[in-house]
């Protein structure tokens, strides 16, 4: 009966950074159709950041406008544009914007066209911020799936790299998985409480079906699904291969921008839809997190790339995250979007110097690439130190105020305990930050005892960037922004946390 | 008329970095002009300090982060005003001393070497406990750099890495304590969350038994570790060999005494239940720091770790004052925290100049006979050997005597065995003297006086602690008051306040 299904209403303001997105990627898309080298490889990544910067631009036009998109008779609405959903889109846009740069003149976009390489990552830029606003769990995995797509593809782009194409298909295998999981949990979601709308789903829990089964399996295999995207414990094991095959700026890519989607949508399925269950699954994400917390860290400390290191550390720090999911309250939110905020920062600083290092040396993302870089490169030498700094919680840095207010959030939760393992693991990853920092500064530099060139005369390949000695000022950008932006919200939190909180504000929690 | 305490405190790092952007000489000019305009005043507010007022004076308080209860408070009183004093002064006496040295990288050096003292300055100024936490985590992060790019590079990445791990387990399971004490005791008291130790001092005392003892441990393992006392010094031997000695003597002289003042400051006055139930555990690990500290000192012979295990000894000595939990042993306690870090810092001066005169060796064997032509300078060394065992006459005994008088009224046992250590001392002060200046001549020892230069730091050094032997009421009558104050909660708790209230033998040495 197609009469019976009303055209939603659409809100096309509200809809706008969506659009942004969206219509940047095929406006990119074309772009990268034309004929000039000039602009494949100058206009196609500019047109990306402006895509980004239009959609924050919009996002932050619509500020503090709480409201439904795409309201169909009935429903409640497949999105929700609040103060959450729009912090995530920050998150995910800066990310995008620091991402193209440091894609810009590296050999993924080369190889895989400039057209394709950054509309996919407007494409799935499009799905995370779907996948953060949904409220009906059709869209959750309409979202999720958006997301998840063009990430298989991104991995894969350095299409001539063995290692490449194995972190795209391991991605593609488990990241199925993982989709297959959660759209198994949806279903039965959606079989217990007989609605796919967060408000019809949160008003059968609470009139009564709090303890049937169907629903507990639902959670539970939600959870699994979001736990893979997350790269939550035990459900990691793609993490350090798919972030090490991956060309870096697709890892810097993916790192921040997927775990702030998938967070976004874990605090809005949790601490929204499920939050009257909310005894059921509390000592689940718990034990998940301890679980999380330590695995992650003690994988870490065996590593010697650089990113492998950066990938079990975003396992632990999915760990530390999942504390501010937990507890449910208007805290846990504000500690949750303000540690994702910030870890935006720790991630680019590192991911940056990362590739300027990968193509200034012969040892690829090896951590003999940074070696003795902290007297003569210090414009890559303090972002990193400051992200390694943070990234452990020491003091005058943003992750200090991270962890304060997560443990913070817990402690106020009634889990001090969680509070004390994420010191713990915060403990343990001392091991291999240091080892990073120590490397910078306290030990010889190991680039002049390769040659940077084949005796032939041609570039020796390291990861995969050939090696130049051209000094690429948009990575250092990127890698002092970051840093600057990590030492500044570690002394002046205040309009961050301010931000964090009004999205914390926007679920209605207490 | 007083200036904002935030100008003396952040002078010596802000002066450092300014020194980052000027060639090395300059830099360490600025740095001393820095350190000696905080120590400057340092001299003004021990003078303009009223002691009839029992409360902060020049008081900050602004709110720093308002959402996490942080506050930028920061104020003098009796218990702090000795110790900022010690510290403006040693900082001062080793950044001219290690200025009078070549470094490479010199202004990177002289900017670790400012941040640290503003970061101990902050630690000792601040009055919130999120504040002091993290000031007390920051002062490590330079010691880090100071060590690590500046010390023996065979061996010096592992061991500031084993440095680091020890004092950062003990100050992150500070820093989950802390979070846990504003957070619990604010929702106990129905207030708004504030670590402000003076909103603490009204709430946290009425903590459970069982919150205030975790907690009350958590923070025991932080302080317990900078001191380092007997089971958890691990790190000591290994840090106090890699570090450059003037890193060395300011880190052991006053980063040490830090941990013995959070007791007095924080620990003692929010959680006087917890003191009170472990005061036999305290006073017993004290007790093995001292037996243990000195039974090490007199069987090494490298000179670096004799004065190290002293440390251990001395610091046993000073914890065991606080724990005494009465007046006399607290002001015994501050008054041996300034003597110990007067001593230790010219006797590794000391060390430094025995060493140039032994060949390079800092080893008791390859020494002996320097005083042979070094009339003064063995004059001088007798002097803080003398100190360092507590001679009568000298401001030591005093502190000493303070100290066990105090456990003497609380636990006989206690202070009977103490007094073994007071035996230990003298046996150990006087074998680095004997076996370095006298006995016979070592194999490459080239005996020769002090010059100019060396003089110029040694002197006023030693110049102090004849000042403090004639004059110790300095470091005791302006704090007397406040230092007594910060007991009694605990004296309380233990069903002695009569303790923390007989003023009686304090007046002895007036």
């Amino acid at each position: 009966m197609l009469a019976a299904v009303a055209k939603p209403s659409i809100d096309w303001a509200g809809a706008s950074p969506l659009i942004a997105l969206l219509g940047g990627s095929i406006v990119v898309l074309l772009a990268g159709l034309l004929r000039g080298r000039v602009i494949r490889e100058q206009l196609v990544p500019l047109l990306t950041i402006v895509a980004f910067g239009a959609s924050i631009g919009l996002g932050i036009w619509q500020w503090d406008h709480a409201k439904d998109l795409f309201v169909a008779k009935g429903s409640q609405g497949a999105l929700r544009l609040d103060d959450l959903s729009l912090m995530i889109l920050f998150i995910i846009s800066a990310t995008g914007i620091g991402a193209t740069l440091l894609a810009w003149r590296s050999l993924a976009p080369r190889e895989a066209a400039h057209g394709e390489f950054f509309a996919l990552m407007l494409t799935s830029a499009a799905g995370m911020f779907i996948l953060a606003a949904a409220q009906n769990l059709v869209t959750v995995f309409l979202g999720l799936e958006l997301l998840s797509v063009p990430l298989y593809v991104l991995c894969a782009t350095e299409m001539r790299r063995e290692r490449s194409l194995e972190s795209g298909l391991k991605y593609l295998i488990i990241g199925s998985v993982g989709s297959a999981t959660m759209l198994y949990g949806l279903a039965f979601l959606y079989g217990a409480t007989g609605g796919t709308d967060f408000r019809e789903i949160s008003a059968a829990i609470a009139g009564g079906v709090a303890h049937d089964s169907l629903l507990l399996t639902g959670i539970a295999l939600t959870l699994v699904g979001l736990a893979f995207k997350a790269s939550v414990a035990p459900f990691h094991q793609w993490t350090p291969d798919v972030y090490e095959g991956a060309p870096t700026p697709v890892t810097a890519w993916m790192a921040v921008a997927t775990k702030a989607a998938a967070f976004g949508a874990a605090l809005r399925i949790f601490d929204v839809a499920l939050i009257d269950a909310a005894h059921d699954w509390q000592p689940a994400i718990a034990t998940l997190a301890t679980i999380t917390i330590v695995v992650g860290n003690i994988g870490a400390l065996a590593q010697s790339s650089l990113k492998r290191i950066m990938a079990w550390s975003s396992v632990a720090q999915a760990g530390y995250l999942l504390a501010g999911v937990l507890v449910a309250s208007r805290l846990g939110v504000k500690a949750t979007v303000f540690y994702l905020a910030i870890y935006l920062f720790m991630n680019l600083a590192a991911f940056a110097v990362i590739i300027a290092r990968e193509r200034e040396t012969p040892w690829g993302d090896d951590i003999r690439s940074i070696a003795g870089i902290g007297m003569s490169r210090p414009l890559l030498a303090w972002p990193l130190t400051l992200a390694m700094l943070s990234l452990a919680g020491m003091p005058a840095t943003a992750g200090f105020i991270g962890k304060f207010t997560l443990i913070d959030a817990a402690a106020d939760g009634g889990y001090t305990w969680l509070g004390i393992v994420i010191v713990i693991g915060s403990m343990i990853s001392l091991a291999y930050y240091l080892r990073i920092v120590a490397a910078m500064w306290m030990r010889p530099s190991s680039a002049g005892e390769v040659s940077t060139v084949n005796p032939d005369g041609s570039p020796r390949l390291a990861g995969a960037d050939p090696v130049t000695e051209r000094a690429d000022w948009e990575i250092s950008l990127v890698a002092v922004l970051a840093g600057a932006a990590i030492l500044v919200f570690g002394i002046i939190p205040s309009p961050l946390l301010n931000l964090a909180d009004s999205a914390g504000k926007a679920l209605g929690l207490l | 008329m007083s200036l904002p305490l935030s100008i003396p405190l952040w002078l010596p790092a802000a002066a450092a970095f300014l020194g980052l952007f000027l060639p090395g000489a300059l830099s360490r000019v600025l740095t001393i002009v820095g350190a000696a305009g905080t120590f400057a005043w340092t001299i003004w507010a021990i003078a303009d300090f009223d002691r009839g007022v029992g409360k902060l004076q020049d008081l900050t308080d602004e709110v720093w982060i308002k959402q996490l209860g942080i506050h930028y408070k920061l104020g003098i009183d009796g218990l702090n005003l000795a110790l900022i004093g010690l510290a403006a002064f040693l900082f001062l006496v080793c950044i001219v001393w290690a200025a009078m040295k070549e470094w490479d990288h010199a202004p990177q050096f002289f900017f670790f070497l400012g941040l640290a003292e503003s970061a101990v300055l902050g630690a000792l100024m601040a009055q919130d406990l999120a504040l002091f936490v993290l000031f007390f985590d920051l002062m490590l992060l330079p010691f880090l750099f100071l060590a690590g790019i500046w010390g023996p590079e065979a061996t010096r990445v592992p061991a500031i890495i084993k440095l680091f791990i020890y004092t950062l387990v003990g100050s992150l399971l500070m820093l989950a304590a802390a979070i846990a004490t504003g957070v619990l005791a604010a929702n106990n008291a129905g207030t708004d969350l504030s670590f402000a130790f003076s909103d603490l001092a009204r709430t946290a005392p009425a903590l459970g038994k069982g919150t205030q003892e975790w907690i009350f441990l958590c923070f025991a393992a932080a302080f317990w570790v900078k001191m380092p006392a007997f089971p958890v010094h691990g790190w000591m031997p290994d840090g106090y060999r890699n570090m450059p000695l003037p890193v060395l003597a300011v880190f052991s002289a006053v980063l040490s005494k830090v941990a013995a003042y959070g007791f007095l400051r924080a620990v003692l006055p929010l959680f006087p239940d917890a003191a009170a139930h472990f005061q036999d555990l305290m006073l017993v690990l004290a007790l093995g720091s001292i037996l243990y500290g000195s039974a090490m000192a007199f069987t090494t012979s490298e000179s670096r770790l004799v004065l190290g295990y002293s440390s251990v000894a001395q610091l046993g000595f000073i914890t065991l004052g606080v724990f005494s939990l009465s007046a006399d042993g607290a002001n015994g306690a501050i008054l041996q925290a300034v003597n110990h870090g007067l001593v230790v810092a010219p006797a590794f001066v000391i060390v430094a100049y025995l060493a140039e005169r032994a060949g390079g060796s800092e080893d008791l064997r390859d020494m002996g006979g320097i005083a042979f032509r070094a009339p003064v300078l063995a004059a001088l060394f007798l002097i803080v050997v003398l100190a360092n065992l507590a001679m009568p006459g000298s401001s030591n005994f005093v502190g000493e005597f303070l100290i066990l008088l105090g456990v003497f009224h609380s636990k006989l046992v206690i202070a009977a065995i103490a007094f073994v250590g007071v035996g230990m001392a003298a046996v150990y002060s006087l074998r680095l003297f004997i076996r370095a200046m006298h006995n016979r001549v070592g194999p490459e020892v080239e005996s020769r006086e002090i010059n100019f230069r060396e003089g110029l730091v040694l002197v006023p050094l030693v110049g102090v602690i004849l000042f403090f032997a004639v004059y110790p009421q300095l470091a005791l009558h302006k704090g007397q008051r406040t230092i007594t104050e910060s007991v009694v909660p605990a004296a309380v708790a233990t069903g002695d306040p009569a303790l923390a209230t007989r003023p009686a033998e304090t007046q002895v040495i007036r």
